[in-house]
């Protein structure tokens, strides 16, 4: 009796090696390790960008010395004008081209999970969707990019004032993670267009889907905090 | 035998050590929203967005500083919980992952009031800093 038991721990215990050499390992708790990991990571990055918005709003309005964010500055030593450096219809431009890429994600997750379903439509199409959500992720970087360049040249640098070192610093930070994610969706791409993602491939998605949605989540703060708020 | 191990490999499933992910996967979605119904957060999402640029623009809310920093971070919380909540599946999903996520967000932000209020406005307004 014991033997028999024995023996189908054992066969268990294989057949459950068979499973995660392919799927990931499970925990005690019957969760996938693989998401359990990303949960944790989200939950560590969410401290990570709290204490940058932290410091961020600290140092707010203490800079000695200008371009300011929301107000113009003159300079006292040139009497150049310095106008307020925010330029909020290209962030809002901006933003918007996020939350669209961040439906766009979970469009492509969606298309993952229902990919052994007949297609009846392009829009259904797990390429056209990772393609586009890592397209539009390279267009914000863009924006981004514009409006670091329009602020150095303006006057602005990390080492202006305050409002430079924890701007830069926050917004920098930040699009390192957009960066990391469009890198992680083009490698998603580029597995899809070799042999098709599949519905046993929807928790490799969901886990960048996780990740990209977690980026987007900090915008929506940042947005609101450092652009908006006066 | 491929009974006894079948069984066995459901009673290992039923007491939470479960394989196939797959399948697992797949029945985690059940619950979930359909495309039309992403689209149609997004599209709310958007509206808010809008909301939010619109307010900045208008010189009298701006003005009442309080109505006006209240309203914005009301919407942006309202976005903030519509992610995560639909969007990242929280809502769906183990509560598990709901301890992960808003277990260091609580901690987050408690450590975020606390610097706000050692270093912060709230330090200035009590009187702590210059």
């Amino acid at each position: 009796m014991a033997g028999a038991a024995s023996t189908t721990v054992d066969q268990i215990t294989s057949a459950n090696q068979a499973d995660t050499h392919t799927q990931g390992h499970y925990t005690t708790t019957g969760l996938d390790n693989r998401k359990i990991a990303i949960w944790a990571f989200i939950g560590s990055e969410c401290m990570l960008f709290t204490s940058l918005i932290s410091t961020y709003l600290i140092y707010k309005g203490r800079s000695l010395v200008g371009p300011y964010p929301h107000e113009p500055w003159t300079d006292p030593a040139t009497k150049k004008v310095f106008p307020a450096i925010l330029d909020i219809p290209v962030t809002s431009a901006s933003t918007f081209v996020l939350l669209m890429s961040s439906l766009a994600m979970v469009l492509a997750h969606n298309a993952v999970v229902n990919a052994d379903k007949p297609r009846t439509s392009i829009w259904q199409s797990s390429k056209l969707w990772l393609g586009l959500t890592a397209f539009l992720g390279a267009v914000f970087l863009c924006f981004q990019a514009y409006e670091f360049t329009s602020f150095v040249h303006e006057g602005l640098t990390i080492r202006t004032n305050l409002f430079g070192s924890s701007f830069f610093t926050l917004t920098g930070f930040h699009g390192a993670h957009v960066t990391a994610g469009v890198l992680w969706l083009l490698a998603l791409l580029a597995i899809d267009f070799k042999r098709g993602l599949r519905p046993s491939d929807a928790l490799a998605v969901d886990l960048s889907a996780l990740y990209w949605h977690f980026v987007d989540v900090v915008w929506i703060v940042i947005f609101t905090l450092v652009y908006l708020i006066q | 035998m491929a009974n006894q191990m079948q069984a066995a490999k459901e009673a290992a499933v039923e007491a939470g050590a479960g394989p196939v992910a797959a399948q697992q996967h797949a029945d985690a979605h059940a619950g979930h929203p359909t495309a039309a119904t992403y689209v149609k957060i997004g599209i709310f999402l958007t509206v808010i967005t809008i909301a939010e640029v619109w307010a900045y623009y208008i010189p009298e809310l701006v003005a009442a500083k309080g109505v006006f920093i209240t309203l914005l971070l009301v919407m942006s919380a309202v976005k903030f919980v519509t992610v995560v909540a639909l969007y990242m599946h929280l809502k769906y999903d183990h509560r598990i992952f709901r301890a992960f996520f808003i277990g260091p967000f609580i901690v987050a932000a408690g450590t975020m009031m606390g610097l706000m209020f050692l270093f912060g406005k709230l330090a200035i307004r009590l009187g702590i800093l210059n």
